[in-house]
């Protein structure tokens, strides 16, 4: 009965979300300001940076400050592979190749002419496979230690790619890429800014925030996840318990640095371009202050809030007080609930919901 | 300019940048030692020091406004202490950590908007931009000296401080071991306090002698903050003599890289080779691997 009940609920789960995702949608239309979500289909791809973040904030007990880097590392792979022209190797015979096998694909070019580049979907593996690599390389070593060096070593790397991305033409220096083209993942839904297709994408968006949602929730409320709150509760004890800490931690981070160039490919096929901002300290620090507000170990509070700030940060709303609005409501979101903003909420409705159930019983 | 007097050249200016990491270092280290917390924030005391002395010059003399300044910043310092962390005793290290990331980008929006986005310096403070002094052959400012005076004296000072006085021997103790200092009857939390102070005051000392050379900014704190962090983990954190030597080793990369990269890069050599040696030395050039057991992140 009570396995019957938690399929249940494991299967609501989706269809809920779907829901306020509709409903959100049809608020914003009665509201007449479609135009709205635009910035939320963007907030939704951030939001999914920091669902990954909250993994290893909350379940690995590391701090990564280069989810930002890693974000912009899958965003600018795919923008250069997918804009740039690679028509010098026309005549090469690996190219026919790879032509062949829909990796590189000729179109015509902004400026007239021809330009061979290579298809989203093949550039959306190549950053998959970058990243992944990347974040194996500075996990392995930082991760079998003690303390706070990841924090350290993806701080360095982060202005790392942030400096050779300024400094570099092939990423388009300080004006980063732009006219990166749409990208159609298959049938009706195609990956791109225009104006008809916003809706479109805001689905795509909440879809892909869904889905990485039940995946993270499950893996969770599995045998990795269990090893992983061992780990965040005493790592010692974790360890003697026969839990490889290192290992999990390492795949819990290359698996959030994952989940953030996803989004990064999304996010840069959907504006048409990227910029370097989008690599610098103060982006991995915003993902960093929105995993803590939400509550660190908690997805849900976690993705509300990230959705609900990024959103108002990307119309405006808090003006030259941007980056001043985060620093306050991590500093009052730690002080008054390091559990996330759901937590009391949560307790609060528990207490009201107990009550009455002990109320009935009372009468019976 | 012949090879020697060039790599010379290089050598004074990664001296100057280095001391500057050291000082950060240093405050990084204190305030590691006394709370077990990364102090992100520490970047923002420099600035602030050096943003404080500036415009105090209007009203008074120079070493005066500097004095006042370095004043009004330890006691910040005390005071972001006594607010925060004092009164989070409940909280993680994590989370005291991400409160300090929160500070620094509160703090540097306060100075944003209390000052503005202008670059702005001290005066040199002796001579000009223009006079310079020789040494073996290399031309340095007069304030490279100042610089690098301010540093070897207030290391000079903290060292004796640690090891001569009663308040730094109780602060050692508290580093060491902060249930046993407690038994011996030395007053932990007034110990944190102090250890914000001084690396806040420090860290606003060093941001008023690097003032005439790198200018004072409002955004200028992040980048410190990061150097000296990465100087405290080369040295070997907990040990803050050991992050002087981990504050000049950045500094002289940084400024030897200019040789085999463009100017652009040089944050990336220098982090490049530091992140090498952290993957091989983990735990800082002169730190003991078993110190890390001693506190529980």
């Amino acid at each position: 009965m009570l396995r019957l009940r938690t399929q249940l609920q494991r299967g609501l789960m989706p269809v809920g979300l779907g829901l306020v995702a509709v409903l959100l949608h049809l608020l914003i239309r009665s509201l007449g300001k479609e135009f709205y979500l635009t910035q939320l289909t963007m907030a939704v791809y951030y939001a999914i940076v920091v669902m990954g973040l909250s993994l290893v904030m909350g379940y690995a007990g590391q701090v990564s400050l280069g989810q930002g880097a890693f974000f912009a590392m899958g965003g600018y792979t795919a923008a250069i592979l997918t804009t740039h022209d690679f028509s010098a190797y026309q005549t090469a015979a690996w190219m026919e190749t790879l032509k062949g096998m829909h990796i590189f694909v000729s179109r015509p070019g902004l400026y007239g002419g021809e330009v061979t580049a290579m298809t989203p979907w093949a550039s959306f593996f190549v950053a998959m496979m970058l990243t992944a690599g990347m974040a194996f390389v500075i996990g392995y070593p930082s991760l079998r230690l003690k303390g706070h060096y990841l924090a350290m070593a993806t701080l360095g790397f982060g202005l790392i790619i942030h400096k050779i991305v300024v400094g570099s033409s092939l990423a388009g220096a300080a004006d980063g890429i732009n006219g990166v083209p749409e990208w159609n993942l298959g049938g009706a839904l195609t990956i791109s800014g225009k104006t008809p297709l916003r809706v479109t994408n805001y689905y795509v968006a909440c879809g892909l925030a869904v889905v990485v949602l039940i995946f993270l929730r499950n893996l969770i409320r599995s045998r990795v996840g269990r090893a992983l709150q061992a780990i965040h509760d005493r790592e010692l004890a974790a360890n003697a318990m026969g839990i490889p800490t290192a290992a999990y931690k390492l795949k819990v981070f290359v698996l959030s640095a994952l989940l953030a160039a996803v989004a990064g490919v999304f996010f840069t096929h959907y504006t048409g371009g990227i910029g370097p901002s989008e690599a610098g300290a103060l982006k991995s620090v915003r993902y960093v202050a929105l995993c803590a507000a939400g509550g660190m170990a908690n997805l849900w509070g976690v993705t509300i809030l990230s959705v609900l700030v990024n959103f108002m940060s990307l119309r405006g709303w808090f003006g030259s007080y941007d980056h001043a609005v985060f620093g306050l409501l991590l500093i009052a979101m730690i002080t008054w609930c390091p559990q996330g903003p759901l937590k009391p909420v949560g307790r609060w409705i528990r207490r009201w919901s107990s009550r009455r159930a002990g109320g009935e019983e009372l009468g019976r | 300019m012949d090879n020697t007097s060039l790599a010379l050249q290089y050598f004074f200016s990664g001296l100057t940048k280095g001391g500057i990491y050291a000082v950060v270092a240093i405050g990084f280290n204190l305030i590691y030692s006394a709370t077990g917390v990364l102090n992100f924030a520490q970047g923002e005391f420099v600035m602030l020091g050096g943003m404080l002395a500036v415009s105090l010059l209007a009203f008074m003399p120079l070493p005066v406004a500097i004095a006042l300044s370095v004043l009004i910043v330890t006691l910040v310092g005390c005071s972001l202490e006594v607010v925060f962390f004092r009164r989070l005793q409940r909280h993680s290290i994590l989370h005291l950590m991400i409160i300090t990331i929160g500070l620094s980008i509160v703090i540097q929006e306060a100075a944003l908007h209390f000052w503005d986005e202008k670059v702005r310096s001290l005066p040199y403070f002796t001579g000009n931009e223009i006079s310079s002094v020789r040494v073996a052959g290399a031309a340095i400012s007069p304030q490279v000296l100042w610089v690098l005076g301010t540093v070897v004296v207030s290391v000079a000072l903290l060292h004796l401080f640690l090891k001569c006085t009663l308040y730094g021997r109780g602060m050692r103790a508290c580093s060491s071991n902060p249930e046993a200092a407690m038994l011996a009857g030395i007053n932990i939390s007034n110990m944190r306090t102090m250890a914000f102070g001084l690396s806040a005051g420090l860290g606003a000392l060093a941001g008023c002698v690097i003032s005439p050379i790198t200018m004072t900014h409002y955004e200028m704190g992040a980048p410190l903050a990061i150097k000296g962090f990465a100087a405290a983990i080369l040295g070997g954190l907990g040990n803050p003599m050991a992050a002087v030597i981990g504050g000049l080793m950045v500094g002289l990369l940084e400024a030897f890289s200019v040789k085999v990269l463009p100017a652009a890069y040089n944050d990336v050599a220098a982090f490049a080779i530091l992140l090498l040696v952290l993957f091989v030395r983990p735990h800082g050039l002169l730190g003991s691997p078993a110190g890390e057991g001693v506190r529980e992140c």
